[in-house]
């Protein structure tokens, strides 16, 4: 009972504990609201990509595509670990906006709206229709008119506050979309003059997925029409991918296996047929496999986030070493009492073992707590450093988030309070051990003989 | 080297420390017997090795040569675990400088050994009674209206009084007092010495080391230390 009674006391009674204490709440403080906010920011951005691409990706990086998907589509369709399919052109273009001297590049994005929307989040990032996507190419200005919804970022301005104005209904905006046709050999369709396929599309909705190269330079056009576009409309009708979703409930490796399989099937069962030399350059990718590039790179920034918080944990359990030296130093006479009413070397270790627990636990409680108050208030508290001296930790006008990310995660914080726990017991351990092995005589007796 | 009626005996007991590069020889081939229920005081000047030889016979330090036999075993066969226990149940200690921790209040210091004792468990189931005999030890000291005050709280007296307490916590068989009065004005110092007649009376076995002869006095035998070796015994 005396090993946690007298921590206990340790605890409170001792200046030199609080500092202990307080070192354990910075640091978890600190460690708790930037792993939240990265490992926010990381999840964000992979619901993003996820939701941009359905769960798994059957394509081919080349600007050719492939043929014959509408038969493979059909046979997909009717699988039951399927829940929806659609074909998605993705190429490269000009866009000109109509009495403008500039052109920019742009990918150009094909799709059925209603069956991307099935698979992918697309009906939720566009504005102006997202009760009625069917008829997102139609604009509302004259719903004769081709119409193309491209990225946010090329049609509206975004304050410092990422916020957008968009107007009641979009404004009447001709784009001209101009893309090189290629053959499925993969040459030039078209020679002289007429080298490239150019088409006015006309401003019917904008998308917003928050993926900063796809608002900024992606614009979505009907499937039929990039087909044409693009060339990939004869001798056969080909696309870049089929972007599938499962039903809920398939692991995204057993149903991008499956697929993997019936793909290799289907080629076997396809080969001779005109062109059917493409179908080899078709790969069946997970949506995490697909968007890897993209998401590899803001893995590898909370990896180098975790290793400088490790370098912190280093530094806790330094301090907390140079804190328990002191007060094993300071507190060698009680070791020495303790020796001569009884108490062992392991006695001794318990007692400053369970006091370093004591500051572990009270400090990542502690820590946690500022830290989940913090992060609760973070958004308010950047609006206010925002209104009040001008200063935005990202500006929105260049990053493409929204608020910052503050949802605390129950394992994330548990990993947190039980590695500062640790900490401080691997910091108390060689002072405890050093006090557990002090002989009584060196500590009561230093002026006799 | 045991006989009959003897609880703690030693013989030929060396001891020596380094200073830097010089060698201090303290203990000196010392034996000595001490008979169960006996009031001894060793005397001697300071520097006399007298501390060394009773945190030797108390298991606290250990000779360089030479050995201590408590009722017949000798303390160097003994474990680490049996040591401890050893100095938990078997002597108690009384210091010169009381050496309280400044954490426990008076009643926490004196029922610390008996905490160590019982285990956790043990204390859970036994706390209430063992509460009760610390209180009582406290009241023998006349400490009994003291008992929830931190040492610092109390008189250099009193604080010694609360060790003498402690130290009989767990009815040792013997009592080792190291200068218990070293640290008092003459009429404080009287005061403790009483209360070690009381128990010397009761049957409580006591070894009292000290500088000063007229303490010695009050004890039932004295022997003298000189050079780390016993010159002489009176009684």
């Amino acid at each position: 009972m005396y090993k946690f009674i007298l921590p206990f006391r340790y605890m409170f009674k001792k200046r030199i504990s609080y500092l202990a204490l307080l070192t354990v709440v910075l640091c978890v403080f600190i460690v708790v609201v930037v792993m939240t906010v990265m490992a926010g920011l990381v999840e964000d951005f992979k619901q993003k990509n996820h939701s941009f691409v359905g769960d798994c990706v059957l394509g081919t990086e080349s600007l050719v595509g492939f043929g014959y998907y509408e038969d493979f589509m059909r046979e997909l369709a009717s699988r039951e670990f399927v829940q929806s399919v659609t074909p998605v052109i993705r190429s490269y273009g000009l866009i000109n906006v109509k009495g403008s001297r500039q052109s920019r590049g742009v990918e150009i994005i094909g799709i059925e709206p209603v069956g991307y929307s099935r698979t992918t989040g697309f009906g939720e990032d566009v504005y102006y229709h997202r009760r009625d996507v069917a008829n997102v190419f139609v604009p509302s200005y004259n719903p004769e008119l081709p119409g193309c919804v491209p990225g946010i970022d090329l049609v509206l301005e975004r304050n410092s506050r990422g916020e957008y104005s968009p107007p009641d209904s979009p404004w009447r905006l001709g784009l001209a979309i101009s893309s090189f046709p290629l053959t499925p050999k993969g040459a030039l369709s078209k020679a002289g003059l007429g080298l490239v396929n150019t088409r006015t599309f006309y401003y019917s909705d904008h998308s917003r997925s928050g993926l900063a190269t796809i608002d900024s330079s992606a614009v979505f056009l009907p499937f039929d029409e990039s087909q044409k576009l693009c060339g990939m409309d004869r001798p056969i009708k080909r696309t870049s991918f089929l972007y599938i979703k499962f039903q809920e409930g398939t692991g995204l490796s057993e149903g991008c296996g499956k697929v993997r399989s019936m793909w290799s099937k289907y080629v076997s069962a396809g080969s001779g047929r005109p062109a059917g030399y493409l179908l080899e350059t078709v790969a069946v990718q997970s949506w995490k496999q697909n968007r890897r590039s993209f998401i590899a790179a803001m893995e590898k920034e909370q990896t180098i986030m975790t290793m400088m918080f490790i370098l912190v944990g280093i530094t806790t359990v330094f301090i907390v070493f140079v804190v328990f030296y002191m007060i094993v130093s300071h507190k060698s006479k009680d070791i020495g009492i303790f020796k001569s009413v009884g108490a062992s070397g392991g006695d001794i270790l318990q007692i400053y073992s369970i006091f370093a627990f004591f500051v572990g636990f009270l400090g990542s409680v502690f820590g946690s707590l500022f830290g989940w108050l913090f992060l609760r208030y973070i958004n308010d508290i950047e609006a206010w450093l925002y209104g009040r001296f001008g200063f935005q930790l990202w500006d929105r006008s260049i990053y493409a988030i929204g608020e910052i990310p503050n949802r605390l995660e129950s394992g994330l914080l548990l990993v947190i309070m039980a590695s500062a726990i640790f900490a401080c017991l691997l910091g108390a351990y060689l002072p405890s051990r050093k006090g557990s092995k002090l002989r009584p005589v060196q500590t009561l007796q230093v002026n006799q003989l | 080297m045991k006989k009959d009626g003897v609880i703690l005996n030693c013989g030929k007991l060396f001891k020596s420390y380094r200073m830097g590069t010089t060698k201090i020889e303290v203990l000196r081939g010392v034996d000595l017997e001490l008979e169960r229920g006996g009031f001894t005081a060793i005397v001697g000047s300071s520097g006399s090795g007298k501390s060394t030889l009773l945190h030797i016979l108390g298991g606290l330090d250990k000779p360089d040569e030479g050995a201590v036999e408590f009722e017949g075993r000798k303390l160097n066969d003994f474990g680490g675990r049996e040591l401890d226990k050893f100095r938990n149940k078997k002597v108690g200690f009384i210091f010169q400088f009381y050496h309280l921790l400044d954490e426990l209040s008076i009643l926490e210091n004196v029922f610390l050994p008996a905490m160590i004792s019982v285990g956790f468990w043990g204390w859970i189931s036994g706390r209430r009674v063992l509460k009760k005999r610390a209180g009582a030890l406290l009241e023998q000291v006349g400490l009994g209206h003291r008992i929830t005050h931190k040492p610092f709280q109390l008189s250099g007296g009193e604080r010694q009084r609360a060790a003498i307490a402690r130290a009989l916590m767990n009815k040792p068989e013997i009592v080792l007092a190291d200068e218990p009065t070293g640290n008092l004005d003459s009429a404080t110092g009287n005061d403790i010495l009483g209360v070690f007649q009381k128990l010397h009376k009761a049957g409580q076995t006591i070894l009292m080391v000290t500088h000063d002869e007229r303490i010695a006095r009050k004890a039932s035998r004295i022997v003298k230390l000189q050079d780390g070796k016993i010159k002489d015994e009176g009684g």
